[in-house]
């Protein structure tokens, strides 16, 4: 063979492999999404959001108490992370750099990123749970809000990064104080990726079980009590999925059928986010 | 010793011994530079590649103190006194001292809100007296006819020539006394640069000039004098017709004669 007939044919090898590796992981995907889709349709109804938990074989079930506690759990946890991470963030990219303290806080938030969620969910149990010496709602918050805290972090700290420095130097230069040219110059250049990152960090949590199970635990019924344990989907899910009644089994697949609705769209949203931005 | 022009206009700026050394730097980028910067007048800045107009630029406005460790010595002496005073008001004198960069600056917001960002930032609130100075700023900057109807629009908008002439009319809506302008034209095309050049000749009647320059042909075009740099120092300035023509120093001779550079 010549050189050429070579790299060609490695060439070949290489993309036959890739494009069934490729393969293979999408169908795997649809496989999942078509059984969810199938199944999470079939139980879906307006009962589910009217109804709270009930035992098994009661006609008026529902997730009422599961979509409320996932709404309150992951809305306060969004709301305590969200200005956290950018005001971190900025911290980083504007005031810190890149000094020591900057960079060890950048190391530490990518190695919080990839640390698995059932710590973090430990984590908490042991500074909150066994203090109070009962599951709440506030111990989940904390937990979620951790997981959050790097991600939008790090996407500010790069985001506000992205923006040219003669931008700030064009602010500066008409006498604008700190604090004006970041809020009003680079927080505007970097809004669009901003808001990516937070949708995506909101929708990891969303979808995390591990460290509810810790802290928030589960709750049957409907509670707004912040000091009490609360239900989430997640959790609802994991409990009526791994039971041996089949009512409860379907309203583990609305469960995971909204749940993974909810996720897709915030994800496809923050796509959107930064396709409009691009298009401009 | 380099070769210094007396300025017969009044100074709006008077340079004395600058030195001037960046954090990361051992040797300092500006050595001595002393020269006056005459009112109402274009003052040119020319030079190779490296060798400091654009130091000696962001010294006047101190730029430099964005970024911690940066160094200055000897004084500039504006108003009757040393802007280079550690007790000076840099918001302050920024307003008085506005800059135009080598790339156009449009913020991510609207024409009419870039216009007005630095009156804004001078506690300006009075709807009719933002609109109006906003109109007079763009006048000015000869770009009103081309947004008058599209103000609202987002300023990311415009051609590279027009958002360049945008930041103009940002610079001289706060009434600067003096503009400094770093390559200007240099990302522009050239109908865009006659028109940029044309306003700077215009604006000297209210401001007073400095513009850094990489192209001589448009330093003789725009400027009253020229200072030519090599490697930090100030090598002369002279009035332009006479720097072009009968340069004082054998340096300035070679580059303007294409010898290097
Ligand atoms: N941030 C910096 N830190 C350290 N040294 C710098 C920095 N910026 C510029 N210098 C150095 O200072 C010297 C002068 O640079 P300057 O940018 O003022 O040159 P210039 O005349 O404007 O060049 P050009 O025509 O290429 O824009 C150069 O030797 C450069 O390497
Ligand atoms: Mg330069």
């Amino acid at each position: 063979m010549t050189a050429t007939q070579k790299r060609v044919f490695v060439n070949r090898i290489v993309m036959a492999l890739s494009t069934l590796s490729a393969g293979i992981g999408l169908f795997f995907l649809f496989w999942i999404l078509y059984i969810l889709v199938s199944n999470g349709v079939e139980a879906i109804n307006w009962d589910i959001f009217l109804f709270e938990g009930a035992p098994p074989g009661y006609e008026e079930s529902g997730l009422k108490q599961a979509l409320v506690g996932q709404l309150i759990i992951v809305g306060i946890a969004t709301l305590v992370g969200v200005p956290l991470g950018i005001l971190a963030g900025t911290y980083l990219s504007e005031y810190g750099q890149k000094s020591k303290l900057a960079e060890t806080i950048r190391d530490i938030s990518d190695i919080m990123m990839s640390a698995p969620s059932i710590v973090v969910g430990s984590f908490v149990y042991a500074i909150m749970v066994v203090p109070m010496g009962h599951f709440s709602a506030w111990a989940g918050i904390v937990a979620l809000t951790i997981i959050m805290l790097p991600i939008i972090l790090r996407t500010t700290d790069d985001m506000l990064h992205l923006v040219p420095t003669t931008l700030r130097e064009a602010a500066f230069a008409l006498g604008a104080p700190k604090y004006k040219v970041i809020i009003q110059v680079v927080y505007r250049g970097a809004k669009a990726g901003i808001l990516t990152g937070i949708l995506l960090g909101v929708a990891r949590v969303a979808g995390e079980t591990a460290p509810l199970l810790f802290t928030s635990f589960n709750d049957n019924f409907m509670s707004t009590d912040l000091m009490e344990p609360m239900a989430s989907l997640t959790v609802t899910m994991y409990n009526y999925a791994t039971s041996p009644y089949e009512d409860w089994q379907r309203l583990g697949w609305a469960a995971a059928f909204i749940l993974s609705m909810f996720i897709l769209s915030l994800n496809i949203l923050g796509r959107l986010v930064l396709l409009t931005k691009k298009g401009k | 010793m380099a070769t210094i022009c007396n300025v017969s206009e009044e100074k709006a700026l008077e340079i004395k011994k600058l030195q001037f050394t960046y954090a990361s730097a051992d040797e300092p980028s500006l050595k001595e530079i002393s020269m006056p910067i005459a009112k109402n007048s274009v003052t040119a800045l020319i030079g190779p590649s490296g060798c400091g107009k654009s130091t000696l630029l962001r010294s006047i406005n101190r730029m430099h103190d964005l970024y911690p460790g940066n160094k200055y010595e000897g004084e500039i002496i504006y108003n009757g006194r040393n802007i280079l005073d550690a007790k000076e008001d840099l918001i302050n004198l920024r307003i008085n001292i506005g800059m135009i960069f080598q790339k156009p600056t449009a913020f991510p917001m609207s024409i009419m809100d870039n216009v007005a960002y630095g009156l804004k930032l001078q506690g300006i609130k009075n709807k009719t007296e933002l609109k109006d100075r906003v109109e007079k700023a763009l006048t000015d900057a000869a770009i009103w006819k081309e947004v008058k109807d599209r103000l609202k629009h987002d300023a990311n908008g415009l051609s590279g020539g027009q958002q360049q002439r945008l930041c103009i009319a940002r610079a001289i809506a706060v009434e600067p006394e003096i503009l400094l302008f770093d390559e200007p034209t240099s990302a522009l095309d050239p109908i865009s640069t006659q028109g940029i050049e044309e306003l700077v000749t215009e604006l000297k009647e209210k401001v007073s000039i400095v513009i850094v320059t990489h192209n001589m042909q448009q330093a003789a075009r725009v400027s009253d004098y020229t200072g030519f740099m090599y490697l930090g120092e100030l090598i002369e300035l002279g009035k332009t017709e006479e720097l072009f023509v009968t340069p004082a120093e054998k340096l300035t001779e070679e580059y303007i004669t294409g010898k290097f550079g």
